[in-house]
Protein backbone atom coordinates (compact mmCIF):
# COMPACT_ATOMS: atom_id res chain seq x y z
CA UNK A 1 0.00 0.00 0.00
CA UNK A 2 3.09 2.53 1.14
CA UNK A 3 4.23 1.72 -2.57
CA UNK A 4 1.07 2.29 -4.47
CA UNK A 5 0.90 5.66 -2.61
CA UNK A 6 4.60 6.80 -3.46
CA UNK A 7 4.37 5.64 -7.01
CA UNK A 8 1.06 7.22 -7.21
CA UNK A 9 2.35 10.59 -5.75
CA UNK A 10 5.30 10.80 -7.77
CA UNK A 11 2.73 10.54 -10.80
CA UNK A 12 0.83 13.68 -9.87
CA UNK A 13 -1.94 12.70 -7.25
CA UNK A 14 -2.40 13.57 -3.81
CA UNK A 15 -3.11 10.18 -2.00
CA UNK A 16 -4.43 9.52 1.92
CA UNK A 17 -4.36 6.26 3.29
CA UNK A 18 -5.45 3.63 6.00
CA UNK A 19 -2.10 2.06 7.78
CA UNK A 20 -2.92 -1.63 9.08
CA UNK A 21 0.73 -1.63 10.27
CA UNK A 22 1.89 1.42 11.78
CA UNK A 23 5.76 -0.39 11.77
CA UNK A 24 5.45 -0.82 7.66
CA UNK A 25 4.41 2.88 7.61
CA UNK A 26 6.76 4.09 9.59
CA UNK A 27 9.86 2.33 7.36
CA UNK A 28 8.35 3.02 4.26
CA UNK A 29 6.85 7.11 5.05
CA UNK A 30 3.94 7.49 2.35
CA UNK A 31 2.93 10.96 1.83
CA UNK A 32 0.01 10.65 4.17
CA UNK A 33 -1.78 7.98 6.49
CA UNK A 34 -4.25 7.16 9.26
CA UNK A 35 -2.87 4.11 11.63
CA UNK A 36 -5.75 2.45 12.56
CA UNK A 37 -5.97 -0.11 15.99
CA UNK A 38 -8.29 -2.75 13.58
CA UNK A 39 -8.20 -5.86 13.14
CA UNK A 40 -6.23 -7.19 9.50
CA UNK A 41 -8.79 -7.35 6.95
CA UNK A 42 -11.28 -4.10 8.65
CA UNK A 43 -9.60 -1.16 7.66
CA UNK A 44 -12.68 0.63 7.86
CA UNK A 45 -13.11 -0.66 11.84
CA UNK A 46 -16.88 -2.69 12.05
CA UNK A 47 -18.84 -4.03 9.68
CA UNK A 48 -22.66 -2.66 9.71
CA UNK A 49 -21.72 0.22 11.50
CA UNK A 50 -21.67 3.27 9.00
CA UNK A 51 -21.11 6.39 11.28
CA UNK A 52 -17.80 4.56 13.22
CA UNK A 53 -16.67 3.92 9.04
CA UNK A 54 -17.37 7.67 8.58
CA UNK A 55 -15.41 8.13 11.80
CA UNK A 56 -12.44 6.96 10.07
CA UNK A 57 -13.04 8.14 6.57
CA UNK A 58 -13.39 11.47 7.80
CA UNK A 59 -10.09 11.24 9.38
CA UNK A 60 -8.83 9.80 6.42
CA UNK A 61 -10.10 12.62 4.07
CA UNK A 62 -8.48 15.19 6.46
CA UNK A 63 -5.26 14.16 5.86
CA UNK A 64 -5.78 15.66 2.24
CA UNK A 65 -5.57 19.05 3.98
CA UNK A 66 -2.92 18.33 6.76
CA UNK A 67 1.22 18.54 6.39
CA UNK A 68 3.68 18.48 6.06
CA UNK A 69 5.10 15.08 4.77
CA UNK A 70 4.79 12.47 5.66
CA UNK A 71 2.01 12.80 7.48
CA UNK A 72 0.94 9.68 10.21
CA UNK A 73 -2.07 10.27 12.52
CA UNK A 74 -3.44 7.61 14.78
CA UNK A 75 -6.72 7.12 15.47
CA UNK A 76 -8.13 7.70 18.79
CA UNK A 77 -10.08 4.42 18.99
CA UNK A 78 -10.07 0.49 18.59
CA UNK A 79 -12.98 -1.09 16.88
CA UNK A 80 -16.28 -1.47 18.84
CA UNK A 81 -16.47 -4.93 19.36
CA UNK A 82 -20.29 -6.81 19.39
CA UNK A 83 -20.50 -8.06 22.74
CA UNK A 84 -23.16 -10.35 22.20
CA UNK A 85 -21.28 -13.52 22.05
CA UNK A 86 -19.79 -13.02 25.74
CA UNK A 87 -22.73 -11.54 27.55
CA UNK A 88 -25.03 -14.48 26.16
CA UNK A 89 -22.25 -17.26 27.09
CA UNK A 90 -20.61 -17.93 23.90
CA UNK A 91 -21.38 -18.49 20.14
CA UNK A 92 -21.84 -21.43 18.91
CA UNK A 93 -22.99 -22.41 15.46
CA UNK A 94 -26.09 -23.49 14.21
CA UNK A 95 -25.09 -26.79 13.27
CA UNK A 96 -23.39 -29.47 15.80
CA UNK A 97 -21.44 -32.05 13.41
CA UNK A 98 -20.71 -35.37 14.11
CA UNK A 99 -17.46 -36.53 15.60
CA UNK A 100 -14.13 -35.88 12.94
CA UNK A 101 -13.45 -38.79 10.68
CA UNK A 102 -10.71 -40.57 11.41
CA UNK A 103 -9.53 -41.76 8.06
CA UNK A 104 -8.39 -38.97 5.96
CA UNK A 105 -9.79 -40.48 2.98
CA UNK A 106 -13.21 -39.34 4.40
CA UNK A 107 -12.70 -36.34 4.67
CA UNK A 108 -14.47 -35.58 1.42
CA UNK A 109 -17.34 -36.93 2.39
CA UNK A 110 -17.17 -35.68 5.69
CA UNK A 111 -16.93 -32.17 4.23
CA UNK A 112 -20.31 -32.77 1.72
CA UNK A 113 -22.57 -33.63 4.87
CA UNK A 114 -21.39 -30.49 6.09
CA UNK A 115 -22.26 -28.49 3.29
CA UNK A 116 -26.02 -30.43 2.85
CA UNK A 117 -26.08 -29.58 6.90
CA UNK A 118 -25.19 -25.77 6.27
CA UNK A 119 -27.11 -25.19 3.32
CA UNK A 120 -30.26 -24.04 4.91
CA UNK A 121 -28.38 -21.71 7.13
CA UNK A 122 -25.58 -20.08 4.36
CA UNK A 123 -29.54 -19.78 2.65
CA UNK A 124 -30.89 -17.67 5.06
CA UNK A 125 -27.84 -15.92 5.69
CA UNK A 126 -27.71 -15.14 2.05
CA UNK A 127 -31.91 -13.72 1.86
CA UNK A 128 -31.04 -11.28 5.39
CA UNK A 129 -27.82 -10.37 3.69
CA UNK A 130 -29.27 -9.71 0.30
CA UNK A 131 -25.67 -10.86 -1.18
CA UNK A 132 -22.99 -13.70 -0.92
CA UNK A 133 -19.18 -13.14 -0.92
CA UNK A 134 -19.29 -16.99 -2.23
CA UNK A 135 -17.71 -16.40 -6.02
CA UNK A 136 -19.44 -19.42 -7.60
CA UNK A 137 -17.08 -18.73 -10.74
CA UNK A 138 -15.66 -22.01 -11.19
CA UNK A 139 -17.18 -24.53 -9.26
CA UNK A 140 -20.78 -24.90 -7.25
CA UNK A 141 -19.66 -25.31 -3.63
CA UNK A 142 -19.95 -29.04 -3.68
CA UNK A 143 -18.08 -28.90 -7.02
CA UNK A 144 -15.18 -27.24 -4.93
CA UNK A 145 -15.17 -29.36 -2.25
CA UNK A 146 -14.81 -32.72 -4.41
CA UNK A 147 -11.87 -30.56 -6.35
CA UNK A 148 -10.00 -29.99 -3.45
CA UNK A 149 -10.34 -33.86 -1.96
CA UNK A 150 -8.51 -34.42 -5.64
CA UNK A 151 -5.45 -32.96 -3.84
CA UNK A 152 -5.12 -35.04 -1.26
CA UNK A 153 -4.31 -37.74 -3.42
CA UNK A 154 -3.11 -37.40 -6.74
CA UNK A 155 -3.54 -33.25 -7.59
CA UNK A 156 -5.26 -33.65 -11.04
CA UNK A 157 -3.47 -30.58 -12.16
CA UNK A 158 -0.43 -28.53 -11.48
CA UNK A 159 1.42 -24.98 -11.61
CA UNK A 160 -0.01 -21.80 -11.48
CA UNK A 161 -3.42 -22.63 -12.65
CA UNK A 162 -3.94 -25.14 -10.27
CA UNK A 163 -3.16 -22.81 -7.59
CA UNK A 164 -5.35 -20.38 -8.82
CA UNK A 165 -8.65 -22.88 -9.32
CA UNK A 166 -8.07 -24.64 -5.54
CA UNK A 167 -7.56 -21.40 -4.17
CA UNK A 168 -10.80 -20.13 -5.53
CA UNK A 169 -12.75 -23.40 -4.48
CA UNK A 170 -11.16 -23.19 -1.04
CA UNK A 171 -12.36 -19.40 -0.54
CA UNK A 172 -15.67 -19.97 -2.02
CA UNK A 173 -16.13 -23.07 0.69
CA UNK A 174 -14.72 -20.62 3.09
CA UNK A 175 -17.38 -18.26 2.91
CA UNK A 176 -20.07 -20.34 2.23
CA UNK A 177 -19.45 -21.66 5.62
CA UNK A 178 -18.83 -18.32 7.25
CA UNK A 179 -21.56 -17.05 5.77
CA UNK A 180 -23.91 -19.96 7.05
CA UNK A 181 -22.71 -19.53 10.61
CA UNK A 182 -22.77 -16.01 10.62
CA UNK A 183 -27.13 -16.96 10.21
CA UNK A 184 -26.39 -17.50 14.51
CA UNK A 185 -25.09 -13.72 15.54
CA UNK A 186 -22.71 -13.01 17.82
CA UNK A 187 -19.56 -14.34 16.97
CA UNK A 188 -16.78 -12.73 16.77
CA UNK A 189 -14.19 -13.01 13.75
CA UNK A 190 -12.06 -15.08 16.68
CA UNK A 191 -15.04 -17.23 17.19
CA UNK A 192 -15.92 -17.90 13.76
CA UNK A 193 -11.76 -18.65 12.31
CA UNK A 194 -11.73 -21.29 15.67
CA UNK A 195 -15.05 -22.76 14.87
CA UNK A 196 -14.00 -23.11 10.98
CA UNK A 197 -10.43 -24.21 11.74
CA UNK A 198 -10.11 -26.30 14.24
CA UNK A 199 -13.87 -27.87 14.76
CA UNK A 200 -14.95 -28.40 10.97
CA UNK A 201 -14.34 -31.17 8.37
CA UNK A 202 -13.44 -28.55 5.93
CA UNK A 203 -11.14 -27.34 8.46
CA UNK A 204 -9.21 -30.47 8.58
CA UNK A 205 -9.46 -30.83 4.57
CA UNK A 206 -6.97 -27.66 4.35
CA UNK A 207 -4.94 -28.55 7.44
CA UNK A 208 -4.26 -32.37 5.55
CA UNK A 209 -4.12 -30.60 1.73
CA UNK A 210 -1.45 -28.23 3.42
CA UNK A 211 0.47 -31.22 4.92
CA UNK A 212 0.10 -33.60 1.89
CA UNK A 213 0.77 -30.79 -1.08
CA UNK A 214 4.28 -29.35 1.05
CA UNK A 215 6.38 -32.13 0.17
CA UNK A 216 4.62 -32.10 -3.65
CA UNK A 217 6.98 -31.87 -6.46
CA UNK A 218 4.97 -29.00 -8.23
CA UNK A 219 6.59 -25.78 -7.00
CA UNK A 220 3.59 -23.62 -7.11
CA UNK A 221 1.52 -26.52 -5.10
CA UNK A 222 4.37 -26.09 -2.52
CA UNK A 223 4.77 -22.91 -2.33
CA UNK A 224 0.50 -22.51 -2.05
CA UNK A 225 0.83 -25.50 0.84
CA UNK A 226 3.98 -23.72 2.43
CA UNK A 227 2.49 -20.26 2.79
CA UNK A 228 -1.06 -19.78 1.53
CA UNK A 229 -3.74 -22.31 2.53
CA UNK A 230 -3.61 -22.33 6.70
CA UNK A 231 -3.85 -18.45 8.30
CA UNK A 232 -0.52 -18.60 10.63
CA UNK A 233 -2.51 -18.39 13.41
CA UNK A 234 -4.70 -21.26 13.49
CA UNK A 235 -1.32 -23.29 13.09
CA UNK A 236 -0.07 -21.80 16.11
CA UNK A 237 -3.21 -22.83 17.72
CA UNK A 238 -3.29 -26.34 16.07
CA UNK A 239 0.04 -26.90 17.45
CA UNK A 240 -0.28 -25.48 20.64
CA UNK A 241 -3.63 -28.23 20.95
CA UNK A 242 -1.70 -30.88 19.57
CA UNK A 243 1.39 -30.97 22.02
CA UNK A 244 1.53 -32.83 25.09
CA UNK B 1 -6.27 -5.07 17.34
CA UNK B 2 -3.64 -5.17 15.22
CA UNK B 3 -1.12 -3.85 17.55
CA UNK B 4 1.97 -6.35 16.76
CA UNK B 5 1.93 -6.87 20.71
CA UNK B 6 -1.59 -8.52 20.37
CA UNK B 7 -0.59 -10.98 17.56
CA UNK B 8 0.25 -14.43 17.98
CA UNK B 9 4.10 -14.90 17.52
CA UNK B 10 4.24 -16.30 13.79
CA UNK B 11 1.86 -13.72 12.91
CA UNK B 12 4.45 -10.89 14.38
CA UNK B 13 7.54 -12.31 13.28
CA UNK B 14 5.91 -12.53 9.46
CA UNK B 15 4.71 -8.72 9.26
CA UNK B 16 8.37 -7.84 10.55
CA UNK B 17 10.13 -9.49 8.54
CA UNK B 18 8.28 -8.27 5.47
CA UNK B 19 10.61 -6.23 2.97
CA UNK B 20 10.03 -1.91 3.55
CA UNK B 21 12.14 -0.01 0.96
CA UNK B 22 12.15 3.24 1.51
CA UNK B 23 11.96 4.31 -2.30
CA UNK B 24 13.67 7.66 -3.70
CA UNK B 25 12.10 11.27 -3.46
CA UNK B 26 9.30 12.29 -1.31
CA UNK B 27 6.51 13.34 -3.68
CA UNK B 28 3.85 15.32 -1.96
CA UNK B 29 1.03 16.99 -4.13
CA UNK B 30 -1.58 19.44 -2.76
CA UNK B 31 -5.00 20.12 -4.13
CA UNK B 32 -8.42 22.36 -3.96
CA UNK B 33 -10.50 22.11 -0.50
CA UNK B 34 -12.03 18.43 -0.30
CA UNK B 35 -15.54 19.79 -1.04
CA UNK B 36 -14.30 20.42 -4.38
CA UNK B 37 -11.97 17.18 -4.75
CA UNK B 38 -12.83 14.08 -7.32
CA UNK B 39 -11.92 10.91 -4.94
CA UNK B 40 -11.14 7.53 -6.35
CA UNK B 41 -10.54 4.25 -4.39
CA UNK B 42 -6.96 2.37 -4.78
CA UNK B 43 -7.61 -0.76 -2.20
CA UNK B 44 -4.94 -3.94 -2.34
CA UNK B 45 -7.73 -6.23 -1.06
CA UNK B 46 -8.20 -8.40 -3.85
CA UNK B 47 -11.35 -7.19 -4.78
CA UNK B 48 -12.92 -7.48 -8.21
CA UNK B 49 -16.85 -7.48 -9.76
CA UNK B 50 -18.08 -11.21 -9.67
CA UNK B 51 -17.58 -11.65 -13.36
CA UNK B 52 -13.76 -10.66 -13.72
CA UNK B 53 -10.87 -13.17 -13.35
CA UNK B 54 -9.48 -13.70 -9.35
CA UNK B 55 -6.23 -12.45 -9.18
CA UNK B 56 -3.44 -14.53 -10.20
CA UNK B 57 -1.24 -13.50 -7.04
CA UNK B 58 2.72 -13.94 -8.90
CA UNK B 59 1.52 -10.73 -11.10
CA UNK B 60 0.61 -7.03 -9.66
CA UNK B 61 -2.12 -6.91 -11.76
CA UNK B 62 -5.11 -5.00 -11.02
CA UNK B 63 -8.88 -4.80 -11.44
CA UNK B 64 -10.98 -2.09 -12.70
CA UNK B 65 -14.24 -1.76 -10.32
CA UNK B 66 -16.98 0.82 -11.95
CA UNK B 67 -17.85 3.61 -9.86
CA UNK B 68 -21.63 2.57 -9.91
CA UNK B 69 -20.75 -0.65 -8.52
CA UNK B 70 -23.02 -2.12 -5.62
CA UNK B 71 -21.86 -4.34 -2.40
CA UNK B 72 -23.62 -7.13 -3.53
CA UNK B 73 -21.05 -7.24 -6.91
CA UNK B 74 -17.82 -7.67 -5.42
CA UNK B 75 -16.08 -10.43 -4.32
CA UNK B 76 -12.46 -10.92 -3.08
CA UNK B 77 -9.93 -13.38 -4.26
CA UNK B 78 -7.08 -11.85 -2.27
CA UNK B 79 -4.13 -14.65 -2.30
CA UNK B 80 -3.60 -14.09 1.77
CA UNK B 81 -5.39 -16.26 4.66
CA UNK B 82 -4.01 -14.22 7.39
CA UNK B 83 -7.11 -11.94 7.92
CA UNK B 84 -10.55 -11.75 8.67
CA UNK B 85 -13.41 -12.19 5.61
CA UNK B 86 -16.09 -12.11 7.89
CA UNK B 87 -15.97 -8.55 8.55
CA UNK B 88 -16.73 -7.68 4.21
CA UNK B 89 -18.89 -10.69 4.39
CA UNK B 90 -21.30 -9.14 6.56
CA UNK B 91 -20.76 -5.44 4.86
CA UNK B 92 -18.09 -4.53 1.81
CA UNK B 93 -18.02 -1.00 3.13
CA UNK B 94 -15.58 -2.11 5.99
CA UNK B 95 -13.31 -2.92 3.39
CA UNK B 96 -14.25 -0.64 0.27
CA UNK B 97 -16.73 2.13 1.72
CA UNK B 98 -18.42 3.23 -1.61
CA UNK B 99 -21.77 3.73 0.27
CA UNK B 100 -19.61 5.97 2.72
CA UNK B 101 -18.54 8.28 0.01
CA UNK B 102 -21.46 8.47 -1.93
CA UNK B 103 -23.11 9.67 1.22
CA UNK B 104 -20.37 12.62 1.89
CA UNK B 105 -21.13 13.24 -2.60
CA UNK B 106 -24.37 13.83 -1.73
CA UNK B 107 -24.01 15.98 1.21
CA UNK B 108 -21.26 17.90 -0.69
CA UNK B 109 -18.60 17.12 1.87
CA UNK B 110 -16.72 16.10 -1.27
CA UNK B 111 -17.32 17.53 -4.56
CA UNK B 112 -17.42 13.74 -7.15
CA UNK B 113 -16.41 10.23 -6.88
CA UNK B 114 -14.39 8.80 -9.60
CA UNK B 115 -16.03 6.95 -12.56
CA UNK B 116 -13.88 3.97 -11.90
CA UNK B 117 -11.56 2.62 -8.69
CA UNK B 118 -8.77 -0.09 -8.83
CA UNK B 119 -8.04 -3.27 -6.82
CA UNK B 120 -4.73 -4.79 -6.72
CA UNK B 121 -3.71 -8.08 -4.47
CA UNK B 122 -1.08 -6.96 -2.20
CA UNK B 123 0.26 -9.74 -0.77
CA UNK B 124 2.91 -12.08 -3.17
CA UNK B 125 4.69 -9.27 -4.64
CA UNK B 126 7.55 -7.15 -3.60
CA UNK B 127 6.53 -3.62 -3.29
CA UNK B 128 9.11 -2.19 -6.21
CA UNK B 129 7.24 -4.81 -8.19
CA UNK B 130 3.69 -2.66 -8.37
CA UNK B 131 5.48 0.60 -9.93
CA UNK B 132 4.46 -0.33 -13.38
CA UNK B 133 0.82 -1.04 -13.17
CA UNK B 134 0.70 1.53 -10.52
CA UNK B 135 1.93 4.43 -12.68
CA UNK B 136 -0.49 2.81 -15.56
CA UNK B 137 -3.35 3.12 -13.09
CA UNK B 138 -1.95 6.67 -12.15
CA UNK B 139 -2.41 7.58 -16.07
CA UNK B 140 -6.09 6.49 -15.91
CA UNK B 141 -6.95 8.29 -12.45
CA UNK B 142 -5.58 11.17 -14.11
CA UNK B 143 -7.80 10.60 -17.18
CA UNK B 144 -10.73 10.38 -14.99
CA UNK B 145 -9.46 13.71 -13.71
CA UNK B 146 -9.12 12.52 -10.28
CA UNK B 147 -6.95 14.73 -7.78
CA UNK B 148 -7.92 12.48 -4.28
CA UNK B 149 -6.57 8.80 -3.97
CA UNK B 150 -7.69 6.62 -1.26
CA UNK B 151 -5.91 4.35 -0.33
CA UNK B 152 -6.79 1.28 1.66
CA UNK B 153 -4.99 -2.07 2.22
CA UNK B 154 -7.00 -5.19 4.09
Amino acid sequence: MSALSHFLESEGLATAGISLVREHTERMEPPRSLWVPFELGRPFGAPDDAAFQHRVLAATLALFEAGPRPVLVDFPDDAPVKALAVETGGWACPIAFPPPPIDPNDLGAAVAAEIGQLAPWYEESRRALGRTSVSGQAFSVEEAAAHATLFLDTPPETGMAAVVRLKGALEDLKAFYAEAAAARPGASSADMADWLWQETALGRLIFTLSKTLATHEDEALRYMAARSLVPRAQAEKAKATAAP
Amino acid sequence: MVRLTDMMEDDRNHLLSRPCPRFDGDPWVEGPPLAERRIAIVTTAGLQVRSDAAFDFRTAEYRVIPGSIEGKDLVMSHTSVNFDRTGFQSDTNVVFPIDRLRELESDGSIGSLANYHYAFNGAYMEPAGYEDKAREVAALLKGDNVDAVLMVPV
